[in-house]
């Protein structure tokens, strides 16, 4: 069984947080990550000892410096070997260490689980039992709860596409397997490689695009998009301005468009105006429509703007058009709502996609449900830290899934026989099913079903 | 002084003597219970009411599952198939599947001569009517139709079709059981006033048609293997094919009648309630589901060798007879055929079997036992796995022995029933691989290393066998030990074996094992590189080859199994009232209520029960334990 491990303190800048490891191999996991400053062995460290030193990630580098605790089963709080890190705060660090641990062989905790630990070892009286039950029980819903806000995500939709894709191979697969006798296509090795590889290549591409401490870090680059003329400069200044935050003034790759550092409650964004974009000479204003949809490709978030006193036109139309396929996240707003037509209005909300938020950048009205939008399409909402734990959660499993596909892969390449091979596949789509809890042998076998001619 | 009507007492009744009725009376006897087999007809004992076959894709696997256990459907299959074969040879070891087409008479004729020469097991034609319970309401035995009554401490229903059957054709409907047997219409009230739920479920079967009138010429013919693989791990005995069957196809002629004629369908008509299987839909519902496939298969297979009927497979209807011979006319090779029996659909009564516990026994019942179709199954194999099982349990309960319930990880004869009582059933369950978490060690190949130790414990396998088995075993383990052993050195004659099946060459020695592993290698073909090889039987090689070639595979299910197995050790009580452990949610709590798990294991399975539920038992349980040894 895997330690398992979790930010102990709140998720929120602060002088000090505890990364917490409990189980066997805590303190083994901890030694992978920890590395004491006087270069003795993590592991000889006895209970209720603590030595400073290096966390290190896997190249080597040095991420923090820090202090680590160690706990001796069963004198811990768990009842179980534990290791906590005190590290410096800040959401970055904290999570980068957390995240290391979790490549280090630990898996991240539920809510509760550690005090679930520390009861089912022993460690609370039977009078405090009903008190965990009752927290964990609250944990069930507020996982649902996140997990019903994840659902409405966009990296939710693209696993469990990733996900639909497998078990509509699985289901190829039973129905060969299972109706031999049926005129059922072969599934052909070539067929399964080709939807393995995408699958993998979609998970991949996943995993690198959704880091949420990388995007926390460095900023989510971001764009404001729209005619001219619906305030999208306005609505830049009042970003920089009610924060008074312009980290970098950095003259981009270009002249045309300026990218400015902003923070929206806990989300930096790198974000660019398409300022460009009206200038006189055509030639020049061709490259700038360039440079912004090439900027409006690159980014993870796309602020539209509509202009809520004129009825929407062609160029409106052509915006919303070219949002609905883009794979960034989307935040129109409705702008100008000082001087707006509620007629206008409805029409921009009937048309428009993402999140739909009404603001007027003159007056700053609406900035408020902006930021709390920003914050829950980026996974740090508030104090509370279901979100990032889902996000984890789903990045665990999607890394655990894309490790089964490499191995379907390599083992069809190999030349192994389908019902092996099958073994791999469901294991990836297993990974993937957790996060929505519904178990793959079902969904496989009514896939069977609904999808094929089968029978007596 | 007048009699009574007390005829005789058993220790066990069995209702039905289909398939899943034949093994458990069987088995319930051979353990040393008296027992009764009761049935409406002595010639529809353990008949085929629809396809003349044996086996199949994960039914194969059940059938050499209850061999290695000590039933008798795969020795039965053995003596009296037709044509046999190895279905999906070349996709894995795991889904190879035996399947067999059988006498159908000299089937029934084999199983009721055993059920009659079995000690202490009578054989008797009455019709069961009445479940009898004494002044506590406990169970105490059966009445038959005439009145007539016996005394039994177990009962175990398995009725098949035959409760409140009624077949349906066209707009015609009448009651009956399968077969046009007499249907059984009392059973179902008595069963119910004592407690059991039941529900509506239909299946269907095709017409038979008369061997003259088919040409054969316009028919893909289909030979068995020419290696035949028994069903018995006891069978010793050369085998052959006797027969061949025959393929078709129904083209847009055969489609355009059935769609002209859908209204006089039963199923499209709305007289039937009951919930047909999904993986066996008649020809109309594949035409009107599936209306882009121009073409769908068919099967002609002969139903034994002293009759000319045979069987249609994929031909299942509930149309009218008129629209059966239309239709059926317009398939090539079928041009001027006749109907020998109509295609019908017949609908019955059987129970949800979430009602059951792992033994087969009724939760709210005890002595209850319910097998086969009864329980929402479809499939002779399934019943008599079922039957099996209800027999042993209901036998050992009697003899004050701890129940046999397989777990998942075990057989597919467990899975089976862990689906049957902790999901139950919306439709009539069909066994399928795909249904198995644990496929590739649960082979048919496999079946007797995995259960014979059980057949032995439970008293169905014989010392003898018992020991044939353990020698297997060990012949087993030292030659996948010796593969992973020897060292093979590269020669000129080896690489030139290696180059011509396509693999890489190798240039120092190499352990026979990582030889074998190669997809384009196996045991047999590097013998001559084997000297001190031992001769070996087939089927030992043939697990020391399987061994080694799936070794990650098995070692990663194993792990799984592992996992499994501990959550399965975490026992509930059947009687805990769920709904008054606090943090339960009152879904959960409902749903758990309802199926009354065994353990945390089986818990975790049912939907509706997510894991922070699961969390909230552990903890509970911890503290029951707590108290309670404290």
């Amino acid at each position: 069984m895997n330690a398992v491990c979790a930010i102990s303190t709140p998720i929120a800048q602060g002088a000090l947080s505890v990364i917490r490891i409990s189980g066997e191999d805590a303190i083994e996991t901890a030694s992978r990550v920890f590395f004491r400053a006087d270069g003795k062995e993590v592991s000889s460290m006895a209970g209720y000892t603590c030595a400073y030193g290096h966390i290190k990630d896997k190249s080597g580098a040095v991420i923090d410096d820090a202090v680590l605790t160690v706990f001796r089963a069963p004198r811990s709080y768990t009842g179980e070997n534990t290791a906590e890190i005190s590290c410096h705060g800040g959401i970055y660090i904290t999570k980068k260490i957390l995240r290391l641990c979790c490549e280090n062989g630990a898996r991240p905790a539920q809510r509760g689980e550690f005090t679930k630990l520390a009861f089912l070892n022993g460690k609370l009286s039977l009078t405090q039992a009903e008190a965990v039950m009752e927290t964990i029980s609250a944990q069930g819903e507020l996982s649902l709860r996140s997990a019903n806000l994840t659902r409405q995500g966009a990296l939710f939709e693209k696993i469990n596409a990733v996900r639909q894709r497998l078990i509509t191979l699985l289901g190829s697969l039973a129905a060969w397997a299972d109706y031999p006798e049926e005129d059922i296509p072969e599934v052909t090795p070539q067929a399964i490689s080709l939807t393995l590889n995408n699958a993998l290549e979609t998970s991949q591409k996943l995993l690198n695009a959704y880091d949420n401490g990388l995007a926390l870090k460095n900023g989510v680059p971001a764009v404001i998009a729209g005619k001219p003329n619906v305030g999208k400069s306005t609505l830049m200044n009042l970003l920089l301005g009610f924060e008074r935050a312009i980290v970098t003034d950095i003259a981009g790759t270009t002249r045309d468009i300026i990218e400015e550092t902003v923070r929206l409650g806990d989300i930096t964004l790198r974000l660019s105006d398409t300022a460009g974009l009206r200038t006189s000479d055509e030639e020049v204003e061709r490259i700038g429509i360039l440079l912004a949809e090439k900027r409006i490709e690159e980014s993870a978030l796309i602020i539209a703007v509509f202009d809520g006193s004129a009825p929407p036109d062609e160029d409106d139309l052509k915006l919303i058009e070219r949002l609905r396929g883009s794979d960034a996240k989307i935040i129109s707003l409705i702008n100008k709502t000082d001087i707006a037509d509620q007629s206008f209005c409805e029409q921009y909300r009937r048309l428009a996609v993402g999140r739909i938020i009404e603001i007027s950048a003159k007056t700053g009205d609406g900035r408020d449900a902006l930021e709390r939008a920003a914050a829950e399409l980026f996974g740090a909402v508030g104090d509370d830290d279901s979100a990032i734990f889902v996000n984890e959660r789903q990045k665990d499993r999607l890394e655990c899934s894309a490790k089964y596909l490499k191995k379907a892969i390599a083992a069809l390449n190999a030349g192994m026989t389908a019902d092996a091979v099958t073994i791999d596949i469901t294991q990836a789509a297993d990974a993937l099913s957790e996060l929505i809890g519904e178990r793959v042998t079902e969904s496989v076998v009514d896939e069977v079903f609904s999808k094929f001619c089968v029978g007596k | 002084m007048p009699l009574k009507n007390m005829l005789d007492n058993f220790d066990i009744a069995v209702v039905g003597a289909g398939h899943a009725g034949c093994e458990a009376a069987l088995a319930a006897a051979r353990l040393g219970a008296k027992t009764a087999l009761f049935t409406i007809s002595l010639d529809a004992v353990a008949n085929m009411p629809c396809n003349p076959s044996i086996g199949g894709t994960a039914k194969g696997h059940l059938v050499r599952e209850i061999d290695a256990l000590g039933g008798e459907m795969g020795k039965a299959a053995d003596a009296t198939f037709l044509q046999s074969r190895m279905l999906n040879r070349g996709k894995g070891p795991a889904v190879h599947s035996l399947r067999v087409q059988s006498d159908r008479v000299k089937y029934h004729l084999y199983m009721k001569k055993t059920v009659e020469a079995a000690d202490k097991l009578f054989l008797k034609q009455d019709e069961i009517t009445d479940i009898l319970t004494d002044e506590n309401g406990k169970l105490c035995g059966v009445k038959s139709k005439l009145g007539s009554e016996y005394g039994a401490k177990a009962v175990i229903i398995a009725g098949g079709t035959y409760l409140n059957g009624r077949i349906f054709v066209g707009n015609v409907s009448y009651e009956s059981g399968p077969d046009h047997t007499l249907p059984a219409n009392r059973l179902s009230d008595s069963l119910r006033a004592i407690g059991v739920e039941l529900r509506r479920f239909k299946t269907g079967t095709p017409c038979r048609v008369h061997r003259r009138s088919i040409d054969f010429s316009k028919l893909e013919i289909q030979y068995g293997d020419e290696k035949i693989t028994p069903f018995s791990f006891e069978n010793d005995k050369p085998l052959e094919n006797k027969i061949c069957c025959y393929m078709g196809y129904t083209n847009e002629r055969t489609h355009k009648v059935i769609m002209d004629n859908i209204e006089r369908s039963a199923m499209y008509s709305g007289q039937i309630e009951g919930v047909g299987p999904r993986y066996c839909p008649s020809i109309e519902d594949k035409i009107k589901r599936f209306s882009d496939k121009p073409r769908h298969q068919l099967f002609l297979e002969p139903m034994g060798l002293d009759t000319d009927e045979i069987y249609v497979q994929g031909m299942s209807s509930s149309l009218p007879e008129d629209v059966q011979l239309a239709f059926m006319r317009t398939i090539a090779g079928l041009e001027n055929v006749e109907i020998m029996r109509n295609a019908y659909a017949i609908e019955y009564d059987c129970c949800d079997p979430t009602q059951l516990l792992p033994t087969l026994e009724f939760k709210k019942i005890p002595g209850l036992y319910g097998a086969g179709q009864f329980n929402g199954t479809s499939g002779y194999e399934e019943a008599a796995a079922q039957g099996l099982i209800a027999g042993i349990n209901a036998a050992l309960k009697l003899q004050g022995r701890d129940p046999l319930i397989l777990d998942r990880a075990s057989s597919y004869i467990g899975t089976l029933i862990d689906d049957l009582v902790t999901k139950g059933c919306s439709d009539p369950y069909r066994m399928m691989t795909s249904r198995s978490e644990y496929r590739l060690l649960l082979r048919q190949d496999n079946a007797d290393l995995r259960l014979t130790e059980k057949g032995h414990e439970v008293g169905l396998i014989s010392d003898e066998r018992y020991a044939r088995l353990l020698k297997k075993k060990e012949l087993i383990e030292n030659e996948t030990k010796r593969l992973k052993s020897v060292n093979i050195a590269p020669t000129d004659k080896l690489n030139e074996l290696l180059v011509s099946r396509g693999t890489e060459p190798i240039s120092t020695g190499i352990k026979l094992s990582q030889l074998i592993k190669r997809p384009q290698l196996d045991y047999l073909s590097l013998a001559p590189f084997d000297e001190q090889r031992p001769a070996l039987d087939e089927e030992i090689c043939e697990q020391a080859e399987l061994n080694i070639k799936y070794e990650g595979y098995i070692a990663i299910q194993l792990e799984q199994v592992e996992a499994m197995r501990k959550l399965e050790k975490r026992s509930l009580d059947t009687d805990t009232d769920y709904s008054r452990i606090k943090g339960l949610r009152l879904e959960a709590a409902e749903k758990l209520n309802k199926i009354k798990p065994l353990s945390i294991g089986q818990a975790s399975r049912i939907s509706g029960v997510n894991p922070a539920d699961i969390n909230v038992l552990l903890i509970w349980l911890a503290r029951e334990n707590g108290e309670q040894t404290s």
